[in-house]
């Protein structure tokens, strides 16, 4: 793989209110990259996840952060995800009365729009949707049904998999995409990231747990500890962390 | 997140896009009202003498009326005296008799409205009647509903056309006593439009009128009237615009609905009227009395979408007086800056078997207040009436505010009436899921409101659901930023 950054965190500062969250974040993610960042919770795995996406809640206080070459934290966060920066939530939002299909459809369009493409004809849209459901393993009636309105934890999950297959950004978040999953559901949730895993494409995978691991394997993990990368390494240390847990870190980070 | 709330406001701001004026000459009173000014306006119209004669009747019960304090809005008190009562395009002495000769300023208006009056233009398959200030300046599509018997031409027409229908049905459904504002329009309503559909006829097409008030200082006082005989079906749309004016303006129409055994009236109402500037200044006073009565097997369904106004109060409600009748009412209210909306329905079980449903939501956004007022009344005689009510609250902001007032009254022990109600918030988080996913913060909003009116448009005809949903993304804009 050749090492083409798509995005470039450095020293990054972020607090919510009075309350520094992330004290100093460094990271490279290269195109065809995989990342997984563990830590315990509350340790700012989300704040960074959200900070990214540009999520006004959250004040960056220092640092900066290139995304293919631009400054990310310049965008707008409808500009960041119209450039291929897409976020699969922890808690997926419900839109009552908005279909699924048509809520997919507009977002698939401002993208095109942003890339000076036209609308996606509708014919193909649903070709298109039919075969993401397929691949994501979701029933078609889901198409019609309200967007996240009345899903289980699950199918919510499932949904955001499903608009990542749709939109194929060039970065994906996944904030703890894997938890509450059972094991058919991380399968999916897996499939749906390797799928992106060509040079076009990076993935930042934020997890608690090292069970997703085992079906994703990541080619870089971070331990984020107390709004600090504390430590990286490759797979190895995810593995690591499941047996020794955070302990470790608590104590590092105290000292 | 203080920012959030102010982010909502924000969004709020777009331009009245229907706020031009028309410079066109008129023929107007001067302000004030007295029985001259009606003996007037009846003149000026040729009316015959039970017409006169039933203005003033409603004029000297008016003098005996106060104007209503009891709903949920507050505006300065008006001044009846400084209205002008009559005022209409000024035309050749004859009106005129095909579009080619009404004022080609008067139809670019409407092509600036996007209602072009022109057939050849016409979407196929509506007939429109447009009224102008007071005055109903073309009606299309005549003779094409003519051949299947249904009348449709404007109210002075009918008076004048066809007296005996008139006097059969108006202030059948809504007496000229009926209320303060309905007084008032029985007294000096200039124009408006009348549809008869004979005994067993289904109109071919939509019919529909697009008001639109011009002059300034004018009341604009149309009265409508729906007559479907046994069997009949018909489809009625209603459109509304006006200039921005820093006065305020008044609007006092009565729509009143016949719908004999077996037949179906279906009326469908866009109300964009100038809504005032985001500080509360100039815009209409809605006030508006609507109602319908069903016999046998019949069926009224009310649709409206309220996005116009400075004040809008208006109930469009059902009299359920045959066995199995049926009445819906389907309603979306919206209110932004200082906009305030007091608006719902009546529902009067007097036959057996009658059914009613109400669907009502109202969005609230900027400092704008909106208040649901229904009555659900059931009398001795409905056995086995059945009411369904959903009352659906949006809120944008932390500044406006949302009301219920649901009345029931049931005086027959085999009624069943429910009643649901919800509020809920555009939050931060559907707003940040939306504009991730590529939506800007306007259309992240656009959708979220769609989605929560979904149920109410889908009752409207396929164009005028297109025309609403648009509506509400320009009366939303600058609602968040
Ligand atoms: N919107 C918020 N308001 C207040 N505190 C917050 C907010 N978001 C996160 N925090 C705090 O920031 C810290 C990090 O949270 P988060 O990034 O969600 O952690 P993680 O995802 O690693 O569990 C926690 O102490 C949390 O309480
Ligand atoms: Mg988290």
């Amino acid at each position: 793989m050749t090492n083409t950054p798509i995005l470039e965190i450095e020293d990054l500062h972020a607090k919510v209110g009075d309350t520094p969250i992330l004290r100093g974040i460094d990271l490279t993610i290269n195109a065809g990259e995989v990342h997984a960042i563990m830590g315990p919770n509350g340790s700012g795995k989300s704040t960074l996840a959200n900070v990214l996406a540009g999520r006004e809640d959250y004040t960056v206080t220092g640092g900066s952060v290139r995304y293919r070459g631009k400054d990310l934290l310049d965008l707008s966060p409808e500009e960041r995800a119209r450039e291929g920066v897409f976020l699969a939530f922890q808690y997926p939002v419900e839109i009552p009365g908005v279909s699924n299909s048509y809520f997919l459809r507009t977002a698939l369009n401002a993208v095109r729009e942003h890339r000076g493409e036209d609308p996606i004809d509708a014919m193909d849209f649903l070709k298109l949707l039919k075969e993401k459901m397929k691949f994501v393993e979701m029933d078609p009636k889901f198409q019609n049904r309200a967007v996240n309105e009345g899903f289980s934890g699950g199918e919510k999950k499932r949904n955001e998999i499903l608009q990542m297959a749709i939109l194929e950004p060039t970065l994906a978040i996944l904030d703890e995409t894997d938890s509450g999953l059972d094991i058919d559901a991380l399968r999916i949730v897996a499939e749906g990231v390797n799928a992106l895993r060509t040079e076009d494409h990076a993935v930042l995978c934020v997890t608690h747990y090292q069970r997703l691991l085992n079906y994703l394997v990541p080619d870089h993990v971070h331990v984020l500890v107390d709004g600090r990368i504390a430590r990286s390494g490759d797979k190895g240390l995810a593995l690591e962390l499941e047996e020794k847990g955070y302990a470790e870190f608590d104590r590092a980070a105290s000292a | 997140m203080a920012n959030s709330a102010t982010k909502v406001e924000e969004l709020i701001d777009r331009e009245y896009e229907h706020g031009f004026f028309t410079d066109i000459e008129a023929d107007a009173l001067p302000p004030g009202l007295n029985e001259d000014v009606i003996r007037v306006i009846s003149a000026k119209k040729e009316e015959p003498e039970f017409m006169l004669e039933w203005r003033l009747k409603a004029f000297r019960h008016w003098q005996t009326m106060r104007e209503p304090q009891w709903q949920n809005v507050h505006y300065p008190a008006i001044d009846y005296q400084d209205i002008v009562y009559y005022s209409a395009p000024k035309a050749k002495a004859d009106a005129p008799k095909s579009l080619d000769e009404v004022d080609p300023e008067l139809l670019a208006t409407y092509d600036k409205l996007g209602i072009p009056l022109h057939e050849r233009e016409r979407l196929a398959g509506v007939a429109v009647d447009a009224v102008f200030d007071s005055v109903s300046v073309a009606t299309t599509f005549k003779e094409k509903l003519a051949d299947v018997g249904i009348i449709f031409c404007s109210f002075s027409e009918a008076v004048r056309e066809h007296p005996e229908l008139v006097q059969k049905y108006l202030g059948s459904v809504v007496p000229y006593n009926d209320n303060f504002f309905a007084a008032l329009n029985s007294a000096v309503f200039s124009d408006g439009s009348f549809c008869f559909i004979p005994k067993g006829v289904r109109s071919p097409m939509e019919l529909s009128t697009y008001f639109r008030i011009n002059a300034a200082n004018t009341g604009q006082f149309e009265r409508t009237l729906i007559v479907a005989e046994e069997g009949a079906h018909v489809s009625y749309l209603e459109g509304c615009t006006a200039p921005m004016r820093d006065e305020n303006q008044l609007h006092a129409a009565v729509v009143e609905l016949v719908a004999l055994d077996d037949a179906e009236i279906k009326y469908s109402t866009v109300q964009n009227w100038y809504p005032g500037d985001k500080n509360g200044k100039g815009g209409i006073y809605n006030f508006v009395t609507k109602r319908g009565t069903c016999h046998r097997n019949a069926k009224i369904s009310w649709t409206q979408v309220e996005t116009g106004s400075a004040i809008t109060w208006k109930y469009p409600s059902v009299i359920l007086r045959g066995d199995n009748s049926v009445g819906e009412f389907y309603s979306v209210a919206l209110t932004n800056n200082r906009q305030q909306a007091d608006t719902g329905t009546k529902m009067i079980h007097i036959g057996k078997n009658t059914k009613s449903t109400i669907l009502s939501k109202g969005i609230s956004a900027g400092h704008g207040q909106n208040a649901y007022r229904g009555l659900v009344k059931v009398m001795k005689g409905a056995d086995n009436a059945r009411n369904f009510t959903q009352c659906d609250s949006l809120l944008i902001g932390d500044q406006c505010g949302a009301h219920t007032f649901p009345y029931m009254e049931v005086r027959n022990p085999t009624a069943q009436v429910e009643h649901e109600a919800t509020t809920a918030k555009i939050s931060e988080d559907q707003l940040f899921y939306c504009m991730q996913r590529g939506l800007s913060a306007e259309d992240a909003v656009s959708l979220i409101v769609s989605g929560f009116c979904k149920e109410v448009f889908k009752e409207l005809p396929m164009e005028f659901a297109v025309e609403a949903t648009k509506l509400l993304g320009v009366s939303l804009e600058g609602s968040v930023g």
